[in-house]
Order: C-alpha cells, then structure tokens, then sequence
C-alpha cells in the first residue's frame, strides 16, 4: 500500500474506498457463485428438472434471465459507476448543470429496453405455446390418464383405466406422457411437481389439464402450491416415477386390496382432514370424477368442527 | 349572508394564464387570474363520476359473464316485462328532462320552476323505484331471488346498484330542496344543484345501458 | 342485541394476542392520559383533528403508515421466526393463527402503510410544489384520512375482538365464501376496506381535479415537477381502479351476508371473475404506490446532483405510459389458471412493455446523476439503494411474465421475494427518501443525519439479507404461506432469512431513535430560512413548517425548476426580490366532518361485522346527518388579514436575507 501513502492526504480517503470496493466486489461476486452453484444443485427445486416439461420450463427461465441480466447487471455498474464518480467530492469530474437532453441518449435509452423485450416477447410467444400445460407430450408411448381432485387437505388420484385410486401418493411409469385432469373438491388449490414442470390450478366445478413427464424412475415431491386453508401445509404428496412393469404390478397389488371409492364413501373423504398418509383404493367408481367435475357431487362441506376451541365462538358462529 | 356570498363566489385558488398580461419580468408576487369554484367543483364531481361509471362497468362485466349462468332457473327471458321496463324508462327520462327544468329554474332563482321541477323529478324517481321494487318482490316471491343462481345475483346486484343511487339521489334531491328552502340561491348551494343535476342524467345514461344490456338483450335469447 | 358478539370473541384462551392486545391497548390508554392531563387536547383538536390543511393531514397520513408499519412488521418477523423453527415441527404459531397474522401482514402493510404514506406524501407536497394554497376539496381530503383510519382501527379490533380473515391478504373465493370460512375475519377484511376505499377513492376525485384545475400563474403542465405529473398518474389509477375493488368486495359481501352466488362453488357461481377484477385492481394498485415514490426519486436525485432532471419530457410521458399500460396486464397474476396459450402469452408480451417506461425512468436517473456533484444526503442514499434493488426487482418481474417460467415460480418465495423486492426496494425506499427529505419542510427542523444513514444501511442490508434466501426457497421449490415443512434443504435459508429481518428491525429501532434525537436536538437541527437542500422546486420557497396559507401571493412561475430560477436570480442580484402587495388570504376553515364522520363508520363496520343491525342503522344515519349538518353550514373559510399576512411573511423574509449573505449562486 505504499502508493497510497506517497499520494497527497486528500486522494488517500479515496484510493481506500476503491480498494475496498474492489475486494467488496470481488467477495460479493464469489458469494453469488457460491449460491448460484448450490442452487444450481438443488435437491429437488425447479433447477433439477427430471422430465422434459421441466427442463424446457426451466431452460425458458434461465434463457430469460440470461436476456435480462445482460441489460441489468451493466446498468447496475454504471449506477454504482456514476454515483461514485460523480460525488461532489471528486473535483475531476466534469460538472455539466445544463446536461438535461440528449436525442440520441433519449434514443437508445427508449430502444435498449424495448429491444430486450421485443426479444423476450419472441421467447414468451414461441414458449407460452409450446408449453401450454394443456399440449400433449410427443412420445411413442400412449399417454396414461390421471384424474386429479385437489381436497381438504389431501390429494386423490384417480386412474380411470385401470380402476384403481390413492390418496397423497402418485405411482406413475417412468417415461411415460402422463394426461391429468384436475379438478377440485372445494377449495382452489394449484397441482405442482417441481423437479416435472408446470403447475396448474384446481377448481371446483371446472376441469383443467396438464401433461408430464418422468424420463427415469425415481422419488419426487410434489405440493399445493396455492394456500387453501388451516390444513395447507400437510397437503403434499409422494410422486414415484417406477420402470413399466413395476406400475403395472403396483396397479395389480392396489387392486387386491384397501377400500372402494364410490358415491357413497366419497363424502367421508370429502370432509376436513390433516396430514393424511398415504393410502390406496382398490376400486374407483368410474364416473366419480366426472361427478365431482360437474357437481353431481356437492362440493366439500368446509369447516365443521372448529380446531381451537374458543375459536368456534371467536368467529361469530 | 353577503360575506358569505363574496366567499363562495371567488375562490381564493387563482389559477392564469391571465399573469402574462400586466407583470413584471422579476416579480415574485402573483396576478390572480381565477378558475371559478363552480368549475373545480363541477371537474371534481365529473371525476367522481367517471369513478362511479367504472363501478358500475365491473358489475356489468360480471353480468355479461354470467348472463348465462342460470342454474337450471329462469332466465332473463322468462323474468322481464318489457313493458313494465319502458315504462321505467319513461319515467327516468322524464325525470332528467324535469332535472334539467329545475337546474335552469335555479339558476334563474325562479322559486316555482326549481321548487316545481324537483317534486316532478321527485314524483318520476319514485315511480320508477316503485316499479323496481314491485319488479324485484314479485321475482323474489316464484323463487327466482337473487340466491337462486348466479345470473339472478348478477341481475339483482346490477340493477339493485342503480336503483340504490336512485334512492340516495331521491334523498339528495330533498336535502337539496330543503337547503335552497333555508339558505335561498346561496353560490354554494347551487353548485351542489348541479353536481346534483350531473348524478341524476348520468343515473340516466347509466340506465339506458342496463335497459339494453340487461332487459333488452336479455329478452331477445 | 349485540347480534354474535359475545365475551367468546375475546381471545382469553390464546396468550399472543390476548398479552398483545393488552400491551397495545395499555399504551394507548398511557399516551391517551398523558395527552389529557398535560391539556393537549383542545390543541390537537383543534390543529390536527379538524384540520382540513393539506400539510397537517398529509403528517397524518404519514403517522398512520408509520404505526401501522411496526404492526406490519411485527407480523413480518413472527413469519419468519415461525418459518426458521418449524423445520420438523409445529412451530410457535398454530396454523389458523399463522393464517391470520400473513394475511393481516400483507393487508396492512398494502392498505395501510405504503397507501398511506404515498398518499400522506403527496398530500404535504403537492400543493406546495403547484405552488397553491390547499388541494381543491380541503374538508373532502380529512374525510379520507379519517375513513382510512377507521379501516386500520379495525383491522387492529380484530385482534382481539374475533378473528381476522385466514385467506391471505386478497381473498379469493371460495375460501373467503361462508361455506370455507365461516367466521367474522373475511367480514372484519372486507368492511374496513369497504371503508377505506371510500377515502381513498375521494383522495383520487381531490388530487386529479387539484393538479389538473389549480396552479400557480405560469405553472403549466410541462412546467410542474415530476413528482406532480406522478401524483397525476397515481391519482388517476386510484380513479379508474378503486371503484373496481370496491365491487368487487360487494359482491363478496353480498355472497356472504345475503345468499348470493357470485363466487360461490354451486349455483352457477365462478370464482374466475373474482380473480379477473381483483387484479384487474390490483395490478394498477401497485402501480399507485410505485409511481410516487418514482417522482420522490426524480425531485431527490435531481436535488442533490444539483442538476435538473434529465429528459422531463420522456420521464412525463413514461408516467403517463405506464398509467395506461397498468391497466392491460393483470392477467399475469394467474396464467397458471390454464386461459390459454395465446391469453398468457399476449398478457405477458404487455407486462414485458410496462418495463420499458420503467427503464426509460432508470436511466433519465442516471443521466441526472452524470454531470451531477453528488451529496450523500440519507435521501440520495435511499435513491441509490433504490435503483440497485428495483432494477433487480424489476428483472425477477419480467421474468415473471414469461409463462413457462411463471409455471415454475408462482406463489413461490420466490414471487414473495419479487415483491417484497419492489415494494420495499421501490415504494418504501421511495416514502423513506421522501420522509427524510421533506420532513423539515413538515416541521421546521431537520432529521439527524448519522442516525438516518445508520438506518439505511440496517435496512439495505437487512433487505438483502431477508429476500435473497426467499429467492433461492423458490428455486428449491418452496411455495408461500406454509406453516411447517419438512425439507431439510430448505431449512439454513429461512434462518438467514430471519436473520435478515432482525437487521431491518434494527434499521426501524434507528428510525425511532432519530426521531427522538432530532425532536430533543431540534433547535440545533432548525431549518431556519425554509431551504435545507438548495432546492429546485417552490415548496423549498416557502417557510418550513410553511403558514397555513402556503405562500404569502402566490408565485409567478417562469420555467421548470420553478423556485431554482427564482433563487439563481435572487443570488446574483444578492437581494430578495421586493416585497409583494400583501391582500388578506382566505383559508378553509377547520371542520370535524372527518372525524365525526369516520366515528360512525367505524361503529356501522363493527356492527355490520358483527351483525348488530341497530347499530348499523345508527351509523349509517350519523354518518349521513354529519354530512347534511356540514352542508348547512354558512361559513366555510376563515379571513386573515394582510397584516398578519405581512408579519409572517416577514419573518421568513428577514431569514433569508440574512442567508443570502453567506449563498453564491450555482456556476
């Protein structure tokens, strides 16, 4: 540091501060990288895709961040760059009161950020269409159907063709285009998988879609990603993603055993509950979710027993 | 009541582009060239208007959407009488051209044309509430209320908003009767009869859309 | 009787809100006492409660926020602190009370904190810088501060009077329907809303009407500051947006008290409608709030760069852009609703344009900087801090409106963060910079500098520090409002997270203390000639705190920068210009319409929360016989005679010119 001190007393204030904004820059860079690579290698977070909506949902995220950061992180540095040099302080910087239009900086301050979106506009078009939740997936394979019912505060899977129900756990073939139709028993929920894709919402008396995908077997979380009352949190479920045959002889098993789902049983499932573990029907009455859809099936009664106790009167009932 | 009067008449907000004329380059001080407190009250109340419309465009919206959502209950077609509708109608227009009377008769300080128009006005408001209210009960009474289906809620809730303003401008117009009764022709007072006149024609424009979007449209599916 | 009230609805079985209501309710009480024996009363009766001035209601507005944040915050961090424990566990906060306090944080904290802070900023500026005397419905502006009071007083009620709603702070059907959420807490949401919505609806017919109708001579449109063209816009959204909310909320109010089927799950009810009007409300709404605090940074920047602002003309006309645009983009809120390709693509092509008006504002800022002699005043460092985290802020927003992205990201932490990211980097650095700058204008003296920045830096750091794991929690696929899990990698994130916001209640701690300190310190920090700053714009031309009247004869303004010119030429001649003719100025008088008014709503909201329909009633007619009792009266405005005029003007005059002395003129 011996150039600073051989500088007259005045600049010396200055030198340390770039100095350490230097070293402040350089750590603060570090530390970004840091916590980008331990993002980057997420467990289970919607960097570490594991199927092909996934991973074009989040090769669009970071494509448009990439666009965006382009412009942002240079217009940050001139920020820090002009409020630094320009401090009254500093008496080489050219003071100009009367710098208050330019035409071409007008020109290119207008055209930098309409072109960035002219280009992320592109992307957002091209991206929206192709991965529309309702799309199906190309593959050889024939999509399996999933009826999705989004409960109070559980999930119920239903499996049309093969008869068969679980409630907080999806059993699905790994590589596989998997067709859901969601719906809701009551409330507004959303369907999410993160390490598969796209989310989408649920609602009582509507029918929405969506289309994903596992290229290899594993385990993956899945969530409500819409808050949907007292119960919110415990409304998660476990997403195996298993080899052909091994779905086929968990769809065998499911069938010998459990309970059945009909008209009759569904209002008990129907009602208020927490923290559900997982369990399976061994048979699904086959126009169930097409009843729940069109309300055939009245939605879920709600709140009957209050949890605390002195709520019940708190709340003007 | 003249210092009142000197008052209310001359605003003490001037606003000019009448400056120019006689100042002096370096003056501080200011000429006063005046936009009248009628003015600024009657942008104001325009505004508030212009705010009551977007209120009302919401409800509309809603309507439009679930014009069709009946649930199985009658619909607009099996509900409206047109006639009884026109006649409505009638009396709402009739009743801005009686408002429009009376916003000239005081203007005019002309005690029989406001105090005779406003009754008249009064008089047709209330026909055309008692017919609403008529029309509301007697749907209420087969069932078809505005708990029946969504289409009825949008419709009652709708048409409901405007008649509400009708009531609450029938109380206006009384309060408005009764001040000029106390107070005379008083500067002030006459601006609240025109921000009262704007609430009571834009009731009608806002009428003329219900009468097409709703009943009529509704009565031709 | 008391329609279902009852002693039940006290929460005496649950110690956090029963010993938060008492200590709160103990202070109160305290302060109340205090008040009445040091004889205060009639003075804050008569100078602040009625007061129908512009300056005094807008300190007001400004006082609201500033209490409502700490209730706000207060929410904030038994969130996080909630968040950090419940790894594996129940944490400290059952979920219906974990519910109440994220929804009662974030309608605060929008409602009744940034809302009243932009607006009790706008309120003490705006006519100062229009160079006029008041805003143009003076007692119309106390009724909306008022009415916004009784929508934050019961909000607070229901904390210990019933619930508060468990919906989040916007809420949609059906759980907000009966059917979903039975008790009192939507009600207590939707009424003081209702209520406060009315205030808010009169300060947008008052500000646009003011700003457009009523200016100083010479005052063009492309003459006022910024921050008046801003206000404009805001004002304007308020107009055409607010009216929307409040339908919006009667619907649900009329599905709730009166069997409707708006949005309820049977009869043909559809809740998409609600999620279509209130963002078609909601998305203007942040638009409101962040407009202001973009002016704040205009008059700030271009202050203390002492350079006029870059590009007024493009910076007006972005304002006004982004006004319009606001309105074309709220479908971005649920594209995961499943509208369509072409629907969610369209609306995020239009929310990607509103950046660009955005940018344009970003970089006139810079180049105001450039060429500039920069002081570091705490406004300056707000500003700056301002443009670095808005602009990451603004970056996450647009990434946002990409769908597939959005497919990814919704009600994540990572959308909390992005908010959170421009609300507090944008609207409430924006109210920060702008409390700091003009609060000597407000009082006559200034704030204490050390303590101001100290306060900057605990919340800049502390922004960061709190936000930032919220970022990478989205990315690790945490959605929002979650009372437990149980993901371990989530876990080290929520505890910096709250770490971060320690350090901004450190940052708040700092604000308290200089407000104290500078109150004690006062008579060194008096801002004596009225122009703290060397500022452009004509509210720095008047006295600080200024007369009731504003300005002694209203100025005669010559170009932009109004007051600059002004001063340049003040300066060289090294004398203030010659005394005006003084003519006696009429001043609104006071009027308890307000507060009166505001009285019975908050009785006819409690009552119609609780279904007490007498009381209702009662309300309903108080309210309506105060305002026919205020349309009766004779006289509206109080003389002061041009002596009195003369001699307060004086005062200020000799203040100056004994400034002058010790002044050059800019080169």
């Amino acid at each position: 540091m011996s150039a600073v001190q051989s500088k007259p007393n005045r600049f010396q204030h200055e030198r340390i501060l770039v100095c350490r904004t230097r070293r402040v820059t350089v750590a603060a860079v570090r530390c970004g990288s840091l916590i980008a690579l331990l993002v980057l290698t997420a467990c289970q977070g919607v960097l570490d895709p594991q199927g092909p909506v996934g991973e074009a949902d989040k090769t669009i995220l970071i494509d448009s961040l990439a666009i965006m950061l382009a412009i942002v992180v240079p217009t940050i540095i001139a920020t820090l760059g002009f409020a630094w040099w320009y401090r009254s302080s500093n008496t080489k910087a050219a003071y100009r009161p009367n710098f208050v239009y330019s035409g071409q900086l007008e020109l290119i301050v207008w055209a930098i950020p309409l072109l960035t979106i002219m280009l992320l506009g592109g992307v957002a078009w091209v991206s929206s269409h192709d991965l529309d939740p309702a799309n199906p997936l190309p593959s050889k394979q024939p999509p399996l159907t999933v009826q999705v019912v989004s409960l109070d505060w559980k999930w119920l899977f239903i499996y049309p063709d093969q008869h068969v129900g679980s409630v907080n756990q999806l059993v699905i073939p790994a590589g596989v285009p998997v067709h859901f139709e969601l719906t809701s028993a009551s409330v507004m929920n959303a369907f999410f998988i993160p390490q598969l894709g796209s989310m989408i919402y649920t609602m009582n008396g509507m029918r929405t879609q969506l289309n994903l995908s596992a290229d290899a077997p594993g385990d993956f979380p899945g969530l409500s990603s819409h808050y949907s009352g007292d119960g919110f949190s415990t409304m998660h479920f476990d997403v195996k993603a298993v080899p052909a045959e091994q779905f086929t002889a968990w769809v065998n098993a499911t069938r010998q055993t459990g309970s059945t789902l009909t008209q009759q049983s569904y209002p008990d499932l129907a009602k208020q509950s927490l923290s559900v573990a997982p369990f399976t029907y061994r048979d699904v009455a086959p126009d169930l979710f097409q009843k729940i859809v069109s309300q055939a099936l009245p939605p879920g009664p709600g709140p009957v027993n209050e949890v605390s106790a002195g709520a019940n009167s708190r709340a003007g009932q | 009541m003249s210092a009142a009067q000197g008052t209310a008449e001359r605003g003490p907000y001037p606003i000019g582009h009448d400056a120019t004329e006689h100042r002096e380059p370096h003056a501080e001080h200011a000429e006063r060239g005046v936009v009248s407190k009628r003015i600024i009250v009657g942008y104001g109340f325009w505004i508030f208007l212009l705010s009551d419309i977007v209120m009302f465009s919401a409800f509309f919206a809603t309507y439009a959407v679930l014009s069709d959502a009946t649930a199985g209950g009658p619909s607009g077609k099996d509900l409206f009488h047109l006639n009884t509708v026109a006649i409505e109608t009638a009396c709402l227009l009739l009743s801005s051209f009686t408002c429009g009377v009376a916003s000239i008769g005081a203007r005019a300080h002309n005690d029989l044309m406001y105090y005779g128009a406003m009754a008249v006005t009064a008089i047709f408001g209330a026909g055309f509430l008692s017919l609403e209210i008529h029309e509301f009960a007697g749907m209420v009474a087969i069932g078809a209320g505005p708990s029946r289906s969504a289409f009825l809620s949008a419709f009652f809730t709708l048409v409901g908003c405007h008649g509400l303003h009708v009531t609450l401008g029938l109380m206006w117009l009384l309060t408005m009767m009764a001040q000029v009764f106390a107070k005379g022709y008083r500067a002030d007072i006459l601006r609240r009869v025109l921000c009262f006149s704007l609430f009571w024609h834009t009731l009608d424009i806002i009428w003329i859309a219900i009468f097409t979007v709703v009943y009529l449209m509704g009565a031709a599916q | 009787m008391l329609g279902k009230l009852t002693w039940a609805a006290i929460p005496f079985d649950q110690p956090i809100p029963l010993f938060a209501g008492a200590i709160v309710g103990v202070i109160l009480l305290a302060i109340l006492i205090y008040i009445a024996l040091k004889g205060w009363i009639p003075y804050l009766w008569r100078e602040w409660i009625t007061s129908v001035d512009h300056k005094r209601i807008g300190v007001m507005y400004i006082f609201l926020a500033g209490v409502m944040l700490l209730r706000g915050f207060s929410d904030a961090i038994m969130m996080r602190s909630q968040q950090a424990l419940a790894f594996h566990s129940e944490g400290y906060l059952p979920p219906d009370h974990y519910d109440q306090i994220f929804s009662a944080h974030g309608t605060l904290m929008i409602f009744f904190v940034a809302m009243p802070f932009v607006i009790g900023l706008m309120n003490v500026v705006v006519p100062l810088q229009l160079g006029v005397r008041d805003v143009a419905f003076p007692t119309l502006n106390s009724v909306s501060f008022w009415l916004t009071a009784t929508g934050a007083l019961l909000v607070n009620v229901s904390l210990v009077v019933g619930e508060f709603a468990r919906t989040g702070w916007l809420p949609f059907p059906p759980l907000s329907e009966l059917r979903y959420s039975p008790g009192v807490g939507v009600d207590y949401y939707l009424w003081s809303l209702q209520i406060s919505g009315v205030g808010t609806l009169l300060t947008g017919v008052n500000f646009v009407t003011t700003i457009l109708k009523i200016h100083a001579p010479g005052m063009t449109y492309m003459r006022m500051p910024v921050f008046c063209w801003t206000a404009l816009a805001a004002n304007l959204l308020i107009v055409a947006a607010f009216p929307i909310l409040t339908a919006t909320l009667a619907m649900l109010i009329l599905d709730r008290y009166l069997g409707f089927h708006f949005f309820t799950n049977d009869a043909g009810g559809n809740l998409m409608i609600f999620m279509n009007l209130i963002w078609a409300w909601g998305h203007p709404e942040v638009y409101i709030l962040i407009l202001p605090a973009f002016g704040v940074f205009s008059e700030v920047v271009s202050t203390f760069s002492r350079k006029p602002l870059f590009g007024y003309r493009s910076m007006v006309i972005a304002t006004m852009a982004i006004c319009i645009i606001a309105f074309m983009v709220w479908l971005h809120h649920f594209f995961t609703m499943g509208a369509g390709a072409d629907v969610n693509a369209v609306f995020g092509i239009a929310s990607m344009i509103i950046a660009v008006p955005t940018g344009v504002k970003i970089y006139n800022w810079l180049f105001t900087m450039y060429g500039g002699r920069i002081v570091y005043a705490t406004p300056m460092l707000w500003s700056i801090g301002f443009m670095i985290t808005f602009i990451i802020g603004g970056m996450t927003g647009v990434l946002f409106a990409v769908p597939p992205a959005d497919f990814l990201l919704h009600n994540s932490l990572f959308l909390v963060a992005h908010f959170h990211n421009v609300i507090i980097g944008g609207v409430l650095f924006g109210a920060f910079a702008g409390y700091t700058f003009w609060f000597p204008k407000a009082f006559g003296f200034r704030l204490h500098e050390g303590l101001g920045k100290a306060a900057f830096w605990c919340w800049f750091i502390g922004f960061y520090l709190a936000f930032v794991p919220l970022y990478v929690l989205g990315l690790l696929g945490m959605t929002r409002r979650m009372q437990h899990y149980d993901v371990p990698a989530w876990h080290p994130w929520t505890l910096v997270a709250f770490v971060g916001a320690v350090a901004i209640l450190v940052g708040i701690i700092f604000q308290i203390a200089q407000l104290v300190v500078s109150f004690r310190h006062r008579e060194e920090l008096r801002d004596l000639t009225g122009d703290p700053w060397d500022g452009r714009s004509l509210e720095w031309s008047t006295a600080s705190p200024p007369p009731a009247f504003n300005f002694a004869v209203l100025p005669n303004v010559e170009g932009g920068d109004a007051y600059w010119t002004i001063k340049q030429r003040v300066l060289e001649q090294q004398t203030l210009a010659a005394e005006p003719e003084y003519e006696d100025i009429e001043v609104p008088r006071n009027s308890a319409t307000g507060f009166i008014c505001a009285f019975f709503a908050t009785f006819m909201g409690f009552a119609l929360i609780w279904y007490i329909w007498w009381l209702v009633a009662v309300g309903f007619v108080g309210a309506f016989v105060t305002f026919v009792a205020f349309a009766w009266r004779d006289r509206t405005e109080d003389v002061i005679p041009a002596d009195e005029v003369a001699r307060i003007d004086r005062i200020n005059r000799s203040a100056r010119s004994a400034a002058l002395a010790q002044m050059q003129p800019a080169e």
